[in-house]
């Protein structure tokens, strides 16, 4: 039956089909492995087609999942052998058994090599494919000079050359900085012009490989592939054998476009346009059809279609149809594309301003969640994470909530998680977030890490508002039969706080929350009854008068744990019951706990972390960098750095002994109590305070000096200072920074000079506030909608925003609030019209209140000339009669810039493109020169043409020739001066660490009389 | 890329695989182990898209074989899914409507054929013709080789004992 079967292969599968067990199948397998090892001892007798046939059993043992340490000597010792069959089983055997990690395959490399250089052309493909499968270091070391010579050999076959790409490909992967790959943008250009399909899409692998590393070098590539694109989605002069299902290589399509992905931008206006309208081809002309192949080949080239116009995202107008078309696909019943449609409008979100679209799928999306496939659920799952925002939340969460009742088990883990970050991240109310947190807890408690609770009573406490409503909500819980162990944690903790505000109540006695909580303990375990004692004895405390029964009761219960095994119970029983008989005094002791201070959620930044885990070097990720997201919501970020630790420390002590720098009475008893209450008051706040601390000191916060110490120290300070200075919380000022307290997220200038590119994103931020603009630009006129979003739990008070405009620009900005609310955004419109042309900056003088601190802010407006200019591409009939006509200074201006920065043509013409200054190709007969042009638009000046020309040196970069022409003198010198502001190179402010983008701005030059330069230093 | 492909039985017999990024022994077998759970319980008419650890394998059934392809989470899902499909259909054109059974007893044919389309986990020759015609060229080469060196022991015996 077998074609060139060998017998004894053939009968030892059977045999092993015929086992009735995997008892019977183990045996068989040693038997045969006990022979082969055998038979491989006394090489002598073994012939070339038995070690062949060994090696082969070998393989098929391994492949049943048993071990087979032995023999991998003899795989690779068949690579060295002369005659092609046994040759060829060492490859493959080899490849299969071992990794490049490999010891023995170093045995093969001088024979690898010598069959990849040799003449055998089959040895040759039999050895690429070896490297290109396991191939390591040793082997890109002693061989990528050789394989690429290969690859551009034309004596070569293609069998031979396209198994030379992906070879190349695997050892360039693997060792960028072996392989030599400088000077390859001409090859792999001359390699784009391959005639053979399959060298050609073994090349485009590669050279994806290589533009993924390094875009800039292979500008020249960008053009073939989008010919061939064409080429290929036309059907034009496509070989039949490689058409499938009638769909020409759906597989080079795709690898085509994913390498344009790798481009951040298409300069050349006509290559542009080609790719543009084959896209359109491509979203327009996909049509379902019956055959699942046909449909699947299709579908592939649709969606990385659909993929590169997110990327390239210029065609506001192809971008709403790729929406609709995601929503028609999120619609269906082939699960596959449902599945697509909702990974890739999750991709979008993230690089286009697509919210508001989006959520108008909303319903469908939440069919999806509940899907019976787990794949589609995921992908709607994170579609509805990523789609989250302040609007929709409620529904959101609430709709997650619900689900978890009926997801699938394994999903319970992610979603709990993801409904408590977006309930934190966006809870229109806090009631609703301490809802929707017990309703998590109480459905899936067993996935809510401790985080999630301590962060509910964090919000809590520092609400006062909340804490009645909390302390009910907890009661409630708590009266339920069978309460998760967490639970009761959390509803114990925030009824020992609060729920004396609840006082009045029926059946909120302090004995009847007593007993609710007391019936839980014998059900808890060992970690949770401290908490409980806790509660017991601010229970205790708060019921005054007191008690005697109440006060009987739970006497008993400390006298009981006294003798507790556990140190932790013990130490809290004796500590109780030793504190509870001092009476009055016990007040100050057991007194509410102090507010948390702010700081990054622990949950989100957990968050954050996973998701930067996951995404590698891949287009995604760059097409992200590239378009930094525009997304307004008020999310916390990363800081920008750890704060200095002792700072921490400092806040240490302060939240541990709250009250005690304020007892007047200093006498020695009392520094007793006080001492005792440090030590006691850090036991009691562990399970809040470990995280508030966890998140930025990790092990330290519990392994800290015991109270006592800290708090010594700390009423030191506070006796030299004032000490309730030290209490409200100035203590977290770090010394060196001196009154600028708060440090800014990000880097402000990067920011403006991202924001004076295009027309959204974030302008500022800081752990308290962050502000965003958006902006739209008609004319001589612009919206800027200023988004004051506060990130905390707290109000923002006393916040004012002055427009300080410079004299060319009107500017009206509509009314401030003087409060933000706890997480909400306000959103404060500015109208702009300009004067007339110049390139002074507006600045934003914005101050607030947090706590005690006062911060004040300046900032740059991205208000600057380039948003009054709109591109306009001329052609020569309309050029020459202007240039011409517009002679000499003051309309007409030329200068000899020097110190530019050298930067290639193409690169200069996107810069200048991404000023809004329109590039007009080939006008210029020199191809070292660029003509542009541009209409400014100023009430004074209304519409003007400006014409630009610049002539460079290809000898020297560093200088060249500007000449600018416009019909009003001081718009041809200021737009003169604003170009050569940004080509003059100037030593940047460190730049995020993106893939380099087209056009890092430098930072604009002002000149010393502008109001704004004396704001460059504070900024 | 194609990080490995596996090909398992309803049963969760191995029947191929091929790892073209580096995974030790032990972590080769851990994935054979969740993934022909993960796979083999899936119901039908599901989409044919599993994310596993932070990638994605995409798979699709034939008759009694599962065909698998692992692949990083960004990549292309469809065009994976008719990768699966080119191999198949060259296996059935090499064997003429191949079933598992051919793969099981000719499991070094398969080895050999999918070498031909893939190479370091990319695509490497999507006409079914080439790839097909260079088997035969090995086949071939391999049969010359037992011509020419016919009169040898092994061979004789080889022979003797078909």
């Amino acid at each position: 039956m077998a074609m060139h079967g060998m017998r004894g292969l053939s009968i030892f599968i059977s045999d092993i089909r015929n086992c009735q067990n995997k008892e019977q199948e183990r045996l068989r397998v040693d038997k045969e492995l006990g022979n082969i090892r055998n038979r491989f001892k006394k090489e002598k007798g073994l012939t070339p087609y038995d070690k062949k046939k060994y090696v082969w059993k070998m393989l098929y043992i391994y492949m049943l999942g048993y071990d087979v340490d032995f023999g991998h000597m003899e795989a690779v010792s068949l690579i060295s052998a002369p005659k092609y069959p046994e040759k060829q089983v060492g490859y493959i055997v080899t490849s299969c058994l071992l990794n490049e990690n490999h010891d023995f395959l170093r045995l093969a490399i001088n024979t690898v090599c010598n069959d990849i250089i040799g003449q055998n052309e089959t040895f040759q493909c039999l050895a690429l494919t070896l490297v290109g499968n396991i191939g390591g270091r040793e082997f890109a070391e002693s061989l990528a000079p050789d394989v690429q010579k290969l690859l551009l050999s034309s004596s070569c076959r293609p069998l031979v050359r396209k198994k030379a790409a992906l070879c190349l490909l695997r050892l360039f992967r693997k060792n960028p900085d072996v392989v030599n790959v400088d000077g390859w943008a001409d090859r792999m250009t001359q390699l784009l012009d391959e005639r053979d399909l399959g060298v050609l899409t073994s090349s485009m692998s590669l050279l994806v490989a290589l533009v993924s590393n390094n875009h800039e070098a292979y500008w020249t590539c960008l053009p073939k592939c989008v010919k061939i694109l064409e080429r290929l989605a036309r059907n034009q002069d496509v070989p039949q054998e490689y058409t499938y299902y009638g769909i020409p290589s759906p597989w080079l399509q795709v690898k085509t476009m994913r390498a344009l992905q790798y481009f951040p931008t298409i300069e050349d206006p006509n290559t542009r346009r080609t790719l543009f309208e084959v896209l359109q081809w491509i979203l327009m002309g996909t049509d379902v059809v019956k055959n699942v192949n046909k449909n699947n080949a299709s579908h592939a080239v649709l969606f990385e279609a659909l993929a590169l116009v997110m990327h390239l995202d210029a065609e506001k107008e192809m971008m709403s149809q790729c929406v609709a078309l995601l929503g028609k696909f999120i619609a269906v019943r082939e699960p596959n594309i449902r599945y697509l449609g909702l990974e890739n409008m999750t991709r979008m979100l993230i690089v286009a301003d697509v919210q508001e679209s989006i959520k108008r799928h909303q319903a469908q999306i939440i069919t999806s969640l509940k899907d019976p496939d787990i794949s589609i659920c995921r992908r709607a799952l994170d579609l509805l994470y990523g789609m989250c925002d302040i609007t929709n939340a409620k529904d959101i969460v609430e709709e997650l909530l619900q689900y978890l009742n009926s997801a699938d088990f394994t999903m319970h883990e992610e979603l709990s998680l993801k409904a408590a970050i977006l309930a934190e991240k966006f809870a229109p109310d806090l009631s609703w977030y301490v809802d929707v947190i017990l309703q998590l807890i109480e459905k899936a408690g067993d996935f809510i890490s401790d985080d999630i609770w301590f962060h509910v009573v964090q919000f809590v406490t520092n609400n006062d508002d909340l804490q009645p409503y909390a302390a009910a909500k907890a009661k409630e819980y708590l009266d339920k039969p069978a309460v998760d162990e967490k639970m009761v944690k959390v509803c114990a903790y925030i009824l020992g706080e609060y729920s004396h505000l609840l006082a009045r109540r029926p059946g909120c006695s302090p004995k009847e929350i007593f007993s609710i909580i007391h019936e839980k303990l014998p059900s808890v375990s060992t970690t949770t009854i401290p908490l409980l004692l806790s509660a017991y004895a601010k229970i205790l405390m708060h019921t005054q008068p007191p008690d005697q029964v109440l006060q009987n009761q739970i006497w008993t219960i400390f006298t009981k744990y006294e003798s507790c095994i556990d140190a932790e119970i013990q130490q809290r029983a004796v500590e109780y019951f030793a504190l509870s008989r001092k009476g009055a005094a016990v007040m100050d002791i057991l007194a509410e706990m102090p507010k948390f201070p702010e700081r990054q959620s622990s949950l989100i930044k957990k968050a954050e972390d996973a998701e930067a885990d996951t995404a590698e070097q891949s287009a995604l990720k760059l097409r992200a960098q590239q378009q930094p997201s525009n997304a307004l919501v008020v999310t916390d970020q990363h800081p920008s750095n750890g704060e200095p630790l002792p700072v921490f420390v400092g806040q240490l002590s302060v939240v541990k002994a709250p009250n005690m720098n304020n007892t007047e009475d200093h006498s020695s008893t009392e520094q007793v109590l006080s001492q005792e209450n440090g030590n006691l008051s850090q036991v009691d706040q562990q399970p809040p305070s470990a995280d508030p601390l966890s998140d930025l000191l990790g092990p330290l916060a519990i392994e800290g000096p015991p109270g006592a110490t800290v708090q010594y120290e700390n009423s030191a300070v506070s006796g030299l200072e004032s000490g309730p200075d030290v209490v409200d919380g100035s203590a977290i000022v770090p010394v060196e920074v001196g009154t600028n307290t708060i440090q800014p997220i990000g880097n402000i200038a990067v920011r403006f000079h991202a924001l004076c590119l295009k027309d959204s994103g974030v302008l500022y931020e800081d752990p308290y506030i962050q502000i965003g603009i958006k902006a739209e630009w008609r004319a001589h006129q612009g919206r800027l909608v200023l988004f004051l979003g506060n990130k905390n739990t707290s109000p923002l008070v006393s916040v004012q925003a002055l427009i300080l405009p410079p004299a060319h620009l009107k500017m009206e900005l509509s009314l401030v609030p003087d409060t933000i609310p706890p997480r909400a955004q306000v959103q404060c419109p500015l109208e702009v019209v300009n004067l007339r042309p110049s390139r002074d900056v507006a600045v934003l003088d914005f101050s607030y209140k947090f706590g005690t601190h006062m911060v004040n802010i300046k900032l740059r407006l991205p208000a600057v000339l380039n948003k009054f200019l709109q591109p306009l591409p001329v052609s020569a009939e309309e050029f020459f009669p202007q240039w011409r006509s517009l002679s000499g200074p003051p309309l007409k201006l030329q200068e000899v810039v020097r110190g530019v920065r050298p930067m290639a043509l193409p690169e200069m013409a996107n810069l200048l493109h991404s000023y809004r200054i329109a590039i007009s190709p080939g006008l210029d007969p020199n191809p070292n020169n660029l003509v542009a042009s541009t209409t400014f638009y100023s009430e004074n000046t209304r519409a003007i043409v400006c014409l630009v020309r610049i002539e460079t040196d290809p000898a020297d970069r560093t200088q060249l020739r500007m000449t600018l022409a416009s019909g009003d003198p001081t718009l041809t010198f200021e737009l003169k001066e604003f170009i050569k502001e940004q080509l003059v190179s100037i030593p940047t402010v460190a730049q995020a660490p993106t893939p380099a983008p087209p056009a890092a701005p430098p930072t604009p030059q002002i000149p010393p009389n502008d109001p704004a330069a004396l704001l460059t230093d504070l900024l | 890329m194609i990080h490995f492909v596996l090909l398992i039985s309803r049963q969760g017999k191995v029947r191929l695989t091929k790892w073209y990024s580096t995974y030790s022994k032990k972590e080769r077998s851990k994935v054979l182990r969740e993934l022909s759970g993960v796979i083999l319980t899936r119901g039908p008419r599901l989409c044919n898209f599993v994310e596993w650890r932070g990638l994605k394998v995409v798979y699709k059934r034939y008759a009694s074989l599962y065909f698998c392809m692992c692949i990083d989470p960004d990549g292309n899902e469809l065009e994976i899914l008719e990768i699966i499909h080119h191999y198949v259909e060259v296996l059935d054109r090499y064997f003429g409507s191949v079933c598992e059974l051919d793969l099981i007893y000719n499991f070094h044919k398969a080895y050999y054929i999918l070498d031909e389309i893939l190479i370091s986990g990319e695509l490497q020759e999507s006409s079914k013709r080439t790839v097909v015609r260079s088997v035969a060229a090995q086949d071939s080469l391999v049969e010359a080789a037992k011509e020419e060196t016919g009169s040898t022991i092994s061979n004789i015996i080889a022979h003797a004992a078909k």
